[in-house]
């Protein structure tokens, strides 16, 4: 039913780092590799060799430029998948009951098998975390690799989310933000994790990890051939010579 | 929003054929015998081409059915019983006029407010959109009702109320038009609250995640159709309130100028309804530097 279960405990979520992602895809690369073999349909590309390919992804990452009152611009690469929000307007939406959220553990799902595709759900959310399949007419959506996560086939290791295993920079967490004792709450506590466009009341589970702030002033880097070009060699007779004119 | 033709082709007629509907369970028209079969077929005809049209944008239409099971959440389910409801309600209200000579206000009374119900429903699919403030306002199912309210009058040929409702329907398209232009600043979703990096400074898109498109892309960001809107905004108004008010006060009333209103009408709300998809913003743009 689309009915939001009632609240629960356990509250399984990402949280990522933007201070350490380096825009390097791999996430992206991952999550389609894993979901497009395993739970639900496969991913489809379409027009995937031609002038215009398109295709399905359920995790992207996008590289914005944030520019302070002072100082020089930061670049901040972007990882964006479904957020497995509390309050999950895609949920309910849904006409047909396809669109769900788990009690047990709060992951947001598509029940393929019922889905219409009429794309009510990825109008209501905010995220752009749901995509509609091209070639199945069915909503993909990120499961949190729940066919990773509770699957006693794979080493302990590997019972993660695909984009947080796959991750070369460890800028992607995994783990339950219910528990306040968790790593990842720890790690949300202590850094500021913060909510992407709380004003519309989704309470998102997923947290984002601003970028630390910048220690130290950046480095001029022309500075010392300036200060060289003022005193010694060849410029430096140039530039007091050139002075006088 | 994208203003996919199956969509736009559902809302107008859907909301023109129930409209009418809700005038003959009323009684407000009482035809009999062929003509009661003529005019409910023609009301007919129009609800349900334009709910069959709603069927031709979903990925996988044999399973539209299971879109009756969640009434209790979801408009788009409410939308489906109620237009069913009142389809299946109005059928004994049209066979007693077509066979008995009489209305029947047992059955017409409740199928008219299941007819108005339903395109009240179908405003609150978009309506109840937070992500697009736009809609997101109680003039979106104020508009629809009265579009359904002011075609189905024109077609009763009641003159005096078409024309009431015509002001009404002016009014109400330019208030939207000039509510709506805030409503996302009001909203205050920015690039800031999106990537919630406002805390260090001014945000803009450096790359977006692939170069070329995506569904969400070309389902939610649509710019070509804002480009003619205060032309479009202009056709609207004159055409769905101004000229059919004017025809059916100037001229004779017959079948003639019940046709040349609801031509004038419909070519208005075609535009109406063209824009208010694509001027529709959803804050899914964001992401992209793009509204």
């Amino acid at each position: 039913m689309t009915e939001l279960p009632p609240k629960g405990k356990k509250k399984l979520g990402l949280v990522i780092d933007l201070d350490i992602c380096v825009g390097c895809h791999a996430c992206v690369t991952a999550c389609k590799g894993w979901n497009t073999e395993n739970y639900g349909v496969p991913l489809s590309d379409m027009d995937a060799y031609g002038a215009e390919p398109s295709g399905t992804f359920l995790n992207r990452v996008h590289a914005f430029e944030v520019q302070p009152a002072t100082g020089p611009a930061q670049t901040i690469h972007f990882p964006k998948s479904c957020l497995h929000c509390e309050d999950a307007p895609c949920v309910t939406v849904c006409p047909t009951g396809a669109s769900y959220k788990r009690a047990e553990d709060g992951i947001v799902l598509v029940n393929e098998s019922a889905c219409i595709g009429c794309g009510l759900c990825a109008w209501a959310c905010p995220y752009g975390a749901r995509e509609l399949d091209q070639a199945a007419g069915v909503m993909k959506k990120c499961t949190l690799c729940v066919d990773r996560i509770y699957n006693e086939n794979l080493p302990e290791v590997d019972r993660v989310p695909a984009c947080v295993r796959t991750c070369p920079a460890g800028a992607r967490h995994f783990g339950d933000l219910g528990d306040s004792e968790s790593a990842v709450s720890q790690l949300v506590a202590e850094r500021g994790g913060m909510d992407l466009m709380p004003e519309l009341g989704t309470k998102p589970v997923n947290k984002y990890l601003p970028p630390r702030p910048k220690d130290r002033a950046p480095a001029k880097p022309l500075d010392p051939i300036i200060a060289d070009m003022q005193t010694t060699g060849l410029a430096g007779w140039l530039d007091r010579l050139l002075e006088k004119f | 929003m994208h203003p996919a033709p199956s969509v736009i082709i559902f809302t107008v007629f859907s909301g023109l054929g129930l409209g009418f509907l809700a005038y003959l369970g009323l009684g407000v028209v009482h035809p009999t015998g062929l003509d009661a079969f003529l005019v409910f077929g023609l009301a007919y005809g129009f609800a349900v081409l334009g709910l069959l049209a709603s069927t031709f944008h979903l990925g996988n239409p044999q399973r539209a059915f299971r879109a009756f099971t969640q009434w209790k959440t979801s408009w788009l389910s409410r939308e489906a019983w109620s237009s069913v409801i009142s389809l299946l309600l109005m059928a004994p209200v049209a066979l007693i006029a077509i066979f008995l000579g009489v209305h029947s206000a047992t059955f017409g009374f409740p199928a008219a407010f299941l007819a108005l119900l339903t395109v009240f429903c179908t405003s609150m699919i978009y309506a109840q959109l937070k992500t697009v403030p736009r809609w997101n306002h109680w003039t979106t199912p104020a508009l629809f009702l009265t579009f359904a309210l002011t075609g189905g009058a024109i077609l009763s040929g009641w003159a005096s109320a078409a024309i009431a409702l015509c002001v009404v329907l002016g009014v109400l398209l330019i208030a939207s038009y000039a509510l709506g232009d805030g409503r996302f600043a009001a909203r205050g979703s920015t690039m800031e609250t999106a990537t919630g990096l406002g805390r260090i400074g001014k945000v803009r898109l450096f790359e977006p995640p692939h170069t070329g498109t995506n569904y969400l892309m070309r389902e939610m960001i649509h710019i070509v159709g804002r480009k003619h809107s205060v032309k479009l905004r202009t056709i609207s108004v004159i055409f769905a309130a101004l000229l059919p008010a004017l025809s059916l006060l100037l001229l004779p009333m017959n079948i003639g100028t019940i046709a040349l209103a609801l031509a004038f009408h419909l070519i208005g709300a075609f535009a109406a309804r063209w824009l208010f998809f694509a001027e529709a913003e959803h804050v899914v743009g964001l992401y992209y530097g793009a509204r």
